[in-house]
């Protein structure tokens, strides 16, 4: 992107790094729209039904700390926020709720579906669990796992980051049914590099 | 088999001679003295039976522990289907009962207790969702884990895992909806 420094002196004064700086901000803005800020200010509907919450909690919480890609402002009404979670299974009865809050945001808005419950339905192969939330509301991005360690709905809230740099803010015509990504940890964390480092 | 457990047993057969009660350890032990009984009581006469059991000062139940049911549908030997379960303890006494009501389609009947445990409202409507049993005189029978409309009685054994279709049977929402 062009910052507009290349033209700047190097014996600026000090108003004149000011307007520099002014220049860029100015000109991000205006590449990106408000894409940049939007992706940097998610406000997730924490829909935590089953374990998958406990998960959502911790990444909340101060050793994973969703705070760090700016999604930590969780609201529990769909009037404010642009992204569910849904985490965990669903039952034939809630379903209809998470349609009508669905419903209730505002555009624009994104559905992650974390697990393996809530997108396939799991092991909870009965009359009573609706078998993948996908069917019945358009998904973005699937988070795998039973539950996903905390790191794999960070790279969940990553894409969904990126779709909102990427895609922006586009009508409801053009985007369709959802993106239907699914993620993979990009981090791994164990123990054989600590183990590695003292030997 | 517990003494206590017993001397409730013998004192059921004095007060009511004409039923068949048929005690029956739950489990069988090897340590007799630790067993716990099992009577059967018919229907018509479940309501006399109970406030017996929570007004006799020997007995004393005062409280109904848990209240389900069980179906029997191709269960080795089982004469009836339905056996609504009352797990009764005495918290002055220090005892327990369960007694058995066993009931056949097509119309299962019980008499509700709840004009004794007043606590046996809910879960009588939860045996009435899950397995269709009606209690008559119940203050409210209505479906407590399903909804209003909801069709089937689903712990039933011949209903199907799957359901019947119940978890697809949604209006799809899409973006253009939103």
């Amino acid at each position: 992107m062009g910052l507009g420094i290349a033209g700047a002196s190097f014996q600026a004064s000090k108003e004149d790094f000011l307007t520099t700086r002014l220049d860029y901000v100015v000109d991000v803005i205006r590449k990106h729209g408000v894409n940049w800020t939007r992706k940097n200010s998610l406000w997730p509907f924490p829909f935590a039904t089953a374990c998958c919450g406990i998960e959502l909690m911790a990444t909340g919480a101060s050793r994973y700390d969703i705070a760090r890609f700016g999604a930590e402002a969780m609201r529990f009404t769909p009037r404010q926020c642009d992204l569910v979670i849904c985490a965990g299974r669903v039952a034939i009865k809630m379903l209809p709720v998470l349609q009508r809050l669905y419903l209730q945001m505002a555009e624009p808005k994104w559905v992650i579906s974390m697990g393996a419950c809530a997108s396939t339905g799991g092991v909870f192969d009965t009359y009573a669990v609706v078998q993948g939330i996908d069917q019945f509301l358009p998904v973005d991005v699937y988070v795998p796992g039973c539950p996903p360690r905390p790191e794999t709905l960070l790279e969940g809230v990553m894409a969904i980051q990126r779709i909102v740099e990427n895609d922006g803010v586009r009508s409801s015509e053009e985007r369709g049914r959802g993106m239907r990504l699914a993620v993979q940890p990009t981090v791994r964390v164990g123990l054989g590099e600590r183990e590695e480092s003292k030997s | 088999m517990s003494k206590a457990t017993q001397a409730i047993v013998d004192l059921l057969a004095d007060e009511f001679s004409d039923i068949e009660f048929a005690p029956a350890p739950l489990v069988e032990c090897k340590n007799k003295e630790r067993e716990q009984l099992c009577v059967r009581v018919p229907p018509d006469r479940l309501l006399e039976v109970m406030r017996f059991l929570h007004d006799d000062e020997r007995c004393c139940f005062g409280q109904l522990s848990d209240l389900t049911c069980v179906d029997y549908l191709d269960f080795p030997n089982a004469r009836d289907r339905f056996g609504v379960t009352y797990t009764l303890v005495s918290i002055t006494l220090g005892h327990r009962l369960w007694v058995k009501c066993f009931v056949n389609d097509p119309d299962p009947e019980v008499p509700s207790v709840t004009c004794v445990w007043k606590g046996a409202d809910w879960p009588e409507r939860e045996v009435y969702d899950l397995f269709g049993i009606r209690f008559t005189g119940h203050p409210d029978l209505r479906r407590i884990m399903t909804w209003e409309g909801f069709e089937a009685h689903p712990l039933r054994k011949d209903y199907p895992l799957h359901g019947r279709g119940e978890r697809e049977d949604f209006k799809v929402v899409t973006r253009e909806d939103a």
